[in-house]
């Protein structure tokens, strides 16, 4: 892979403990909520991001952008370590990765202004300040869609759709290399869900940003991502490029994922056949052993149980097409494949 | 719904309504707290007034007219033309008297709260927005102060230190600053787990740029509702302690310490009693319904223990006009 | 439930270890001569010397310490400067005049606080309602002692020279012993209602807006459903959980009080602790001062764990916390 990789996880480990005692705190349990996670992004490209709740993504997120310190493992970005740094060099990396999060009611502070919360990284790094500062806050505004007379407005004056493109020109202010993009449309009504996705591939285009792009929403991620990974449980089911994925997705759970994805049209819909998993995911405090998915997967066996698989390509894919399982999921036992996913899995506009 | 608002206000200039404004609207559509804050206001005014008050009848609060202010037993006078609140048992003027005492009140009242305020947001903030062991002893200390006799504490400041005004506002600032430093604490607690922290933490700002950018302008409206709770408070502390003889030293006047020299006159007085007594619930009073108006407007979803007539009428409209429920 | 009391008891015990080292860290270390403040403002030079000398005041400080909490382990307070006696005796003495008022004013506020709230929250907005909220208003804005100071001034004084009725005694104390029942309660009546007037205030807002939520609750409409009388519904199911606040803001009442117990006994003259201890202010009578402010926090400790083990009996999830 000689692409130009600007994000490396390596082996990223994530692990919250969980303390009892009043005087002195001790560790009881854990929270295995990323456990083992290595992925490359690419400079320019879109890495989509999904899994069920509690599988670790947002976690991961968190920790991309430094808000959690990990456990163990190592993140480079643009070949720099991101741990450990100082004061200086945690700003620095701060202005080149950013991130849109999910809840456009909740990312914003309610009792300040939103030019004030836009021009919030101007005043940190010390960029620009008063009508400088000002004037750029506008332009980002016009930037994203945003009327920039409303500069002296508050966020409960805004539809939902309008505060995410307030999250979003914060983001992008300080004009940052990496943005990851918490579930940024998971709140919105599906209608404003297209303006947002637009605007942000718009802008990728014309910033030059790379986007690690967070959802459980199938559809969403497809029309996103040049690759997609699948998060199980916090470790990485499988990863590979979208088209790929979708027309012969290898782990069994990707697999059953895609048959449960809901179809407009109602005839498909009823010839189709769903995979439907048994149980509910376990929790991250006692993981299984062994292959993860195994309780849950309908083609476990005893290897499953015991060893947990490595992440490779299967059945001669393509070096990148890769996926973590003992029985990979054969071209004929893919249930919603290439023939239907053109109808099926619906494309977004 | 935002939509409509913005159709409406093109074409003035575009200035955000947020959430002071808004509070501040609602403010001044109840009439019982602004009366409340009317009567206050005069309050203040009065008080300021005092010494000119004092100039204008001729009569200083500590002087002592024998012989026109008490009868020949030595008993106060009652309400005259030269007398307005009559005398005390020493001939002196009962309303400038009063009015002093409303300044010792109103400033031990409005200074004691204030240094409370200032050291509970300080503390609770920090307590709240680090966690961990620095929470666990703030919080420790919190609940010690708000479980110990303050009254029986304060007796032994004063036994060792002797009355005196500064005494009088240390010890009221310190039983209360925990009582704010508790609910900043739990503020700062819900606020620190939202998403705009976050956002503000991934953006690269210092932890004292988010409490004091993020944190505190989300926490000042409960805080601004407490403070105004606790000032009549603090000023009915204040006239417990002097009226026990710890507090304000006379000749200074406190109505506090006027209540307890009328105990021995009342019978004969009443106005002694109702002078200085008047006043300290007046001035409560008034306090207590802004502070109902100010927690009112600043939060409207509270459940109203005494609805005003504005609000009865509201909803009896709304009944008579077929509305849902 | 046994490790939730022990912790409960544990942590009084600190608050009352604090509460007893503040005390002698103020009075024994907070002045700089503090055999002059201990002999009080009146004391000569000799005076002076002699306290000293008595109280071992020249020794270590960690000295004088330990030999004051020695002697408040065996009941030993001090003696009283003002009249030499001992001051524990001087206290029992004390003790059933302040606990007379205490206790009778706690049944009137409880008892009022609880009917008045239920009945506020079960007839929302009617007469009653509004009359109590008004009622609330005013005894939250209220001083102790100037309610007090107006009972005594229309109800006895008004009452007695004017009318000639002669209900409520002139300000004092009744102990039973002396005077039987009837008088001690006569004497007390006065006293219970100003104490209580503030705090019941308190109680019928709590009452009245914990049971308004609890009512609301969806098990009370079952209950209600099932056929139950709504007495059984109100009391029996609504009660019992709309009593937690109200049995946690006692346990924080407990300490609160003693403003008003001070200011009480002051003004209707009782004689009690309170009063003991504000008039040995005014004189200088330090160990009096020190052993009032001890026993009545030790009270307010057991008082408090009784609360918070009759909280733990009445709301489970509070012992498992």
């Amino acid at each position: 892979m000689t692409e130009d990789v600007l994000l490396r996880l390596t082996d990223v480990v994530k692990h919250f403990p969980i303390r009892r005692g009043v005087f002195f705190r001790k560790e009881v349990a854990r929270v295995h909520a990323v456990d083992g996670v290595s992925l490359d992004v690419r400079r320019g490209e879109t890495l989509g991001l999904v899994g069920e709740t509690g599988c670790g993504k947002s976690t991961l997120a968190r920790c991309i952008t430094g808000l959690h310190p990990v456990t163990s493992g190592e993140i480079r970005f643009d070949g720099e370590p991101v741990d450990g740094l100082d004061r200086a060099r945690t700003l620095a990396f701060r202005r080149q990765v950013q991130m849109v999060f999910q809840d456009p009611y909740g990312s914003l502070n309610p009792r300040r202004r939103v030019g004030s919360i836009i021009g919030d990284p101007f005043v940190i790094h010390g960029i620009a300040d008063g009508p400088e500062r000002r004037r750029r806050v506008q332009e980002l505004m016009e930037l994203v869609g945003l009327n920039p007379e409303h500069y002296n407005r508050f966020p409960a004056e805004f539809s939902g759709g309008q505060r995410q493109r307030i999250g979003v020109a914060r983001a992008i202010a300080l004009r940052p290399k990496l943005i990851v993009c918490d579930e940024p449309v998971a709140a919105l009504d599906v209608s404003i869900q297209a303006q947002i996705i637009n605007l942000l591939q718009d802008l990728q285009a014309e910033l030059g940003l790379t986007y690690v792009f967070i959802a459980h929403d199938l559809s969403v991620v497809r029309h996103v991502s040049d690759r997609v990974a699948v998060m199980y449980l916090g470790k990485v089911a499988e990863c590979g490029a979208t088209e790929r994925l979708y027309d012969t997705p290898r782990h069994p759970y990707t697999n059953a994922l895609l048959s449960a994805a809901t179809v407009a049209d109602p005839d498909v819909s009823a010839r189709r056949e769903r995979l439907v998993l048994a149980g509910d995911v376990p929790s991250p405090v006692r993981p299984p052993s062994g292959c993860r998915f195994h309780p849950r997967c309908p083609k476990a066996d005893e290897t499953c149980v015991a060893q947990e698989p490595p992440l490779e390509p299967k059945f001669g894919d393509a070096a990148e097409h890769t996926a973590a399982c003992h029985h990979p999921v054969a071209d004929d036992e893919v249930l919603v494949g290439s023939g239907d996913a053109a109808k099926e899995v619906p494309r977004w506009r | 719904m935002a939509m409509t608002e913005t159709r409406a206000i093109e074409g003035r200039s575009i200035e955000g309504r947020g959430p002071w404004r808004l509070a501040w609207e609602r403010l001044r559509r109840d009439r019982v707290a602004l009366g409340a804050a009317v009567v206050i206001v005069v309050i203040v005014v009065l008080a300021l007034a005092a010494p000119l008050i004092a100039d204008w009848f001729g009569h200083g609060p500590a002087q002592q007219f024998r012989k026109e202010g008490t009868t020949e037993f030595g008993l106060p006078v009652g309400p005259s033309g030269e007398f307005w609140f009559g005398t005390d048992n020493l001939g002196r003027d009962l309303l400038v008297r009063t009015l002093y005492g409303a300044r010792v009140s109103l400033l031990v009242g409005v200074a004691a709260t204030l240094c409370a305020t200032v050291i509970g947001v300080v503390v609770g903030m920090t307590a709240g927005y680090f966690g961990g062991k620095v929470d666990s002893v703030l919080s420790r200390a919190m609940d010690v102060v708000l479980s110990m006799p303050y009254l029986l504490l304060a007796l032994v400041l004063v036994a060792v230190f002797g009355p005196s005004l500064p005494l009088t506002i240390f010890v009221i600032a310190f039983f209360t600053w925990a009582s704010i430093a508790r609910v900043v604490r739990g503020q700062t607690l819900s606020a620190r787990e939202r998403e705009y922290v976050e956002a503000a933490r991934s953006l690269g700002a210092s932890d004292r740029r988010i409490m004091f950018v993020d944190i505190l302008p989300n926490i000042v409206a409960p805080v601004i509702v407490l403070a105004t709770v606790l000032i009549p408070l603090a000023i009915v502390f204040e006239s417990v302690l002097s009226f026990l003889g710890l507090g304000i030293v006379p000749p200074t006047p406190s109505w506090g310490s006027m209540l307890s020299e009328a105990i021995a006159f009342y019978r004969v007085a009443w106005w002694y009693l109702i002078a200085p007594g008047g006043a300290l619930l007046l001035t409560t009073l008034a306090f207590n319904l802004l502070g109902d108006g100010v927690r009112d407007a600043l939060d409207p979803r509270a459940e109203r223990l005494f609805a005003t007539r504005r609000n009865r009428r509201r909803r009896s409209l709304r009944r008579r006009s077929g509305g849902g429920r | 439930m046994l490790r939730f009391v022990l912790r409960r008891a544990a942590y009084g015990l600190l608050v009352l270890w604090l509460v007893t080292t503040t005390v002698f860290l103020l009075v024994f270390a907070g002045s700089s001569n503090p055999a002059a403040t201990l002999a009080g403002r009146q004391a000569t030079a000799a005076q002076v010397e002699l306290v000293r000398e008595r109280l071992g005041l020249a020794d270590p400080l960690y000295e004088q310490y330990f030999r004051f909490l020695g002697g408040l382990l065996h009941g030993d307070l001090g003696f009283s400067f003002y009249s030499n006696q001992p001051v524990a005796e001087y206290i029992l003495t004390l003790l059933p005049r302040t606990a007379s008022l205490v206790l009778g004013a706690a049944v009137l506020w409880l008892a009022v606080g609880l009917v008045v709230g239920v009945f506020s929250a079960t007839h929302p907005r009617g007469l009653l309602d509004r009359a109590a909220t008004g009622f609330v208003l005013v005894g939250l804005s209220m001083p102790t002692f100037l309610v007090g100071l107006l009972l005594l001034y229309f109800l006895f004084f008004r009452l007695n020279t004017e009318f000639g009725i002669d209900l409520f005694p002139p300000p004092g104390y009744a102990s039973i012993e002396e005077a039987g029942v009837g008088e001690w309660a006569r004497h007390l009546i006065l006293p219970w209602i100003t104490l209580a007037f503030v705090q019941q205030a308190i109680y019928v807002r709590l009452t009245r807006s914990s049971m308004l939520e609890v009512l609301g609750e969806d098990y009370i409409r079952t209950a209600r459903a099932k056929g139950l009388a709504e007495g059984r519904v109100v009391y029996r199911h609504g009660l019992r959980a709309g009593m937690t606040p109200v049995l946690s803001q006692f346990g924080v009442d407990i300490g609160q009080l003693m403003g008003g117990v001070l200011v009480t006994e002051t003004v209707f003259g009782l004689q009690g602790m309170g009063q003991a201890a504000v008039s040995a202010v005014t004189t200088g009578d330090l160990p009096v001062i020190m052993g009032v402010v001890i026993v009545i926090s030790l009270f307010i400790v057991v008082a408090n764990l009784v609360v918070d083990v009759l909280y733990g009996v009445v709301d489970p999830r509070v012992r498992v916390s």
